[in-house]
């Protein structure tokens, strides 16, 4: 029994690591940059919700969609500010130095605004939980939540991307950006798109992510910030379908770890795990090869 | 020409920064100057701004009643963010700055980290809440004023075998489940003290998790093995960041332990949103109750309220009798403020362990030469959202 409710866990964690690598995934697809404030923009969605809900008393639906708003018009914003002029520089270091450097800013900005006390976040889903085996397994409504909405975005965004116009701009940007150019595609405009999802996807995350634990402080998003890039490694970096896999893998894996191994080497065998994983296959699990061009 | 400019000023800058430096040290002898180093802003920050007001409440009464002797003490209190590096930075610019005396750090890691100076320095340091044994171990400088870790494992293992605690199933608890940070010394250092002395009591330790400070938000597991082994208490030497997930997290898989915790639990009612209801029975060995009747307590209670519109935790507490502890000292010693950093701590050191002093934290509170504090504990429940004395 302790070992369903372990796996329901692992699934769970897992689904919020894949809605998260989602985002690092589809910017490095598209931008070949790592985007590190990623996490923290997670952070900002979560306080969007905790102050409009707990604060200012909206109602819990209309807080989500104006999370997902500002979230959003952050990505783009962070989009246009720091990575844009600093596309076609000479290193890509560069792009990743400011990246970091955003991460920071988003944080201390957070803890100026909202002070560094940790807040308990109410809880957004309104599902009751489920018991099954006469109460030996309970399923909170915030796992059911999670695990839906990963699916639920998944495939949609996999429609999105095959089925649309901009989705396949965004293809064909990701495979070759001078080629899209042109072919008449609008590659500024589609990597703000890519952002644009990326930031709306991590308010989501922020808010299953706090419902489930519900803890908050400016420092929320880093760590799941930092598991969800591994997932996206895992995965292969790039790759839609990696993200999804290598989310719920780290997180089953993580949460088992913890069980039966122990609670101490949890993040050992994480990385355990994926130090084996890129040795043996370098670029993740569903990675492409890459073409080194000389 | 804008580089001239630009360096030109910064050598002014620089230059003026090494004068200010050096015209601290004339003016430093009517005034007694203490330091306080602790995390003012980060995660806990709560401490640190709790021991910074409590300190400056003791600091003004000492002074509106004339000082120490006649002179007066001036406090200054600067941010470690609870990080080792930027204690020792806070150190040093308290340095510059002319501190005589340190009260702080706040938190144990920090602590251990500035100790390493202020031992060089022979600088007398005393501090309200960092409780790690390595905090005054082969320190002989350094004071506290808290229970040290290891006698708050031994107290709170001695406190469930012996007092005993009655589980929600209405019978004396006898299975005993554990979980601690393994990356915090803190919680480490308290946990293996708990589990040593527990082979001496009547209960058994049916569950040991761990959790690191890089996963501290998901206890699903640990909760559920301290279920499947039908813990029926679960002993939480932890901060009460990740013990307010701990209960949120146990209500949800419907399992219902008594939650057993102690001084870093302290703050969990004050968490902001927090559904205080899951802390209702929670047991914290703590040395300070606001809610107590005794008089001083009272008047400080409500000196802080009016101040600070919160009811002040044992961390504030602490602090305020970390001031009126170095008051006593330096009146015992009948030190100057003339003296020098090194003279100071030689002189406070051996007036500290002669001293016996009754203040918010304990009564009759004395001081070895090693720097623990011999004081009786206090055990707390929590109900209806305040505490109460067991």
């Amino acid at each position: 029994m302790s070992f369903i409710n372990y796996v329901i866990n692992g699934l769970s964690l897992g689904s919020i690591y894949a809605i998260i690598a989602l985002g690092y995934t589809m910017v490095y697809g598209i931008a070949r940059m790592l985007n590190f404030a990623h996490g923290d923009v997670i952070m900002v969605g979560a306080f969007t919700v905790f102050f409009g809900v707990s604060m200012q008393g909206l109602n819990p639906i209309a807080a989500v969609f104006v999370s997902i708003a500002i979230c959003i018009t952050l990505g783009v914003t962070i989009e246009f500010i720091a990575y844009r002029p600093l596309r076609g520089a000479a290193s890509s270091l560069v792009v990743l130095i400011t990246a970091i450097g955003v991460s920071y800013f988003l944080q201390n900005l957070a803890l100026l605004i909202f002070g560094a006390n940790t807040k308990s976040f109410t809880s957004m889903v309104p599902i009751n939980p489920v018991r099954l085996a006469g109460g030996e397994i309970v399923i909170s409504g915030e796992t059911i939540m999670t695990i839906l909405s990963c699916i639920i975005i998944m495939i949609s965004l996999t429609a999105f991307i095959k089925k649309t116009k901009p989705g396949q701009a965004m293809l064909a940007v990701s495979e070759d950006k001078g080629a899209a150019q042109l072919m008449g595609i609008n590659v500024n405009g589609t990597i703000s798109l890519t952002f644009a999802i990326g930031s709306g996807l991590a308010a989501i995350a922020g808010i299953l992510l706090c419902s489930a634990y519900p803890s908050l402080s400016p420092y929320t998003g880093s760590m799941p910030g930092i598991k969800a890039f591994i997932a996206a490694v895992f995965g292969g970096i790039g790759s839609i379908p990696g993200a999804l896999i290598g989310g719920i893998l780290l997180g089953v894996i993580e949460i088992l770890g913890r069980a039966y191994i122990s609670s101490q080497l949890a993040d050992v065998i994480v990385f355990m795990v994926l130090i084996i994983v890129l040795l043996v296959k370098p670029t993740g699990l569903l990675g492409r090869k890459l073409q080194e061009k000389v | 020409m804008f580089k001239k400019v630009v360096s030109l000023a910064l050598i002014a800058v620089l230059s003026m920064g090494v004068l200010t430096a050096c015209g601290n040290d004339g003016a430093n002898d009517t005034v007694f100057k203490i330091g306080g180093i602790g995390p003012l802003t980060g995660g806990a920050a709560i401490y640190g701004i709790a021991v910074q007001n409590g300190a400056q409440i003791a600091v003004d009464e000492i002074n509106a009643a004339g000082g120490i002797g006649g002179v007066l003490i001036e406090f200054n209190m600067q941010d470690d963010e609870h990080d080792a590096e930027k204690a020792v930075n806070a150190y040093n610019s308290l340095k510059d700055w002319g501190m005589k005396i340190l009260m702080g750090t706040v938190t144990s890691r920090p602590c251990i980290a500035v100790g390493v100076h202020s031992k060089t320095d022979n600088l007398f340091q005393i501090t309200p809440s960092a409780s790690s044994a390595d905090v005054v171990k082969d320190n002989d400088n350094i004071f506290q004023v808290c229970f040290n870790d290891p006698n708050q494992g031994i107290g709170s293992a001695q406190y469930i075998g012996q007092v005993g605690v009655t589980g929600n199933d209405g019978n004396l608890v006898s299975n005993v489940a554990v979980i601690y940070d393994s990356s915090d010394v803190y919680s480490s250092g308290i946990y293996e003290r708990f589990v040593t002395e527990a082979a001496n009591q009547p209960f058994s330790v049916v569950a040991t998790e761990a959790f690191t400070e890089d996963s501290n938000t998901d206890f699903s597991v640990q909760l559920q093995k301290a279920k499947d082994a039908d813990a029926q208490l679960i002993f939480l030497p932890i901060y009460y960041t990740e013990a307010s997930l701990i209960l949120a997290q146990a209500a949800a898989i419907d399992y219902f332990p008594v939650f057993f915790g102690c001084d870093g639990l302290d703050g969990i009612l004050t968490v902001e949103n927090f559904n205080t209801d899951l802390a209702e029975g929670v047991i914290l060995l703590t040395p300070f109750v606001a809610s107590s009747p005794d008089a001083k307590t009272q008047a400080f209670v409500s000196e802080y309220q009016r101040l600070h519109d919160e009811v002040p935790n044992q961390f504030a507490a602490g602090a305020y009798d970390s001031i009126y502890v170095i008051k006593a000292a330096l009146e015992q010693s009948n030190a100057v403020p003339g003296m020098s950093v090194s003279d100071l701590g030689d002189a406070l050191k051996l007036a500290v362990t002669q001293i016996t002093y009754s203040g918010l934290t304990g009564e009759n509170m004395t001081w070895l030469p090693s720097g623990e504090v011999n004081k009786a504990p206090k055990a707390m429940v929590i109900v209806n959202g305040i505490y109460v004395e067991l």
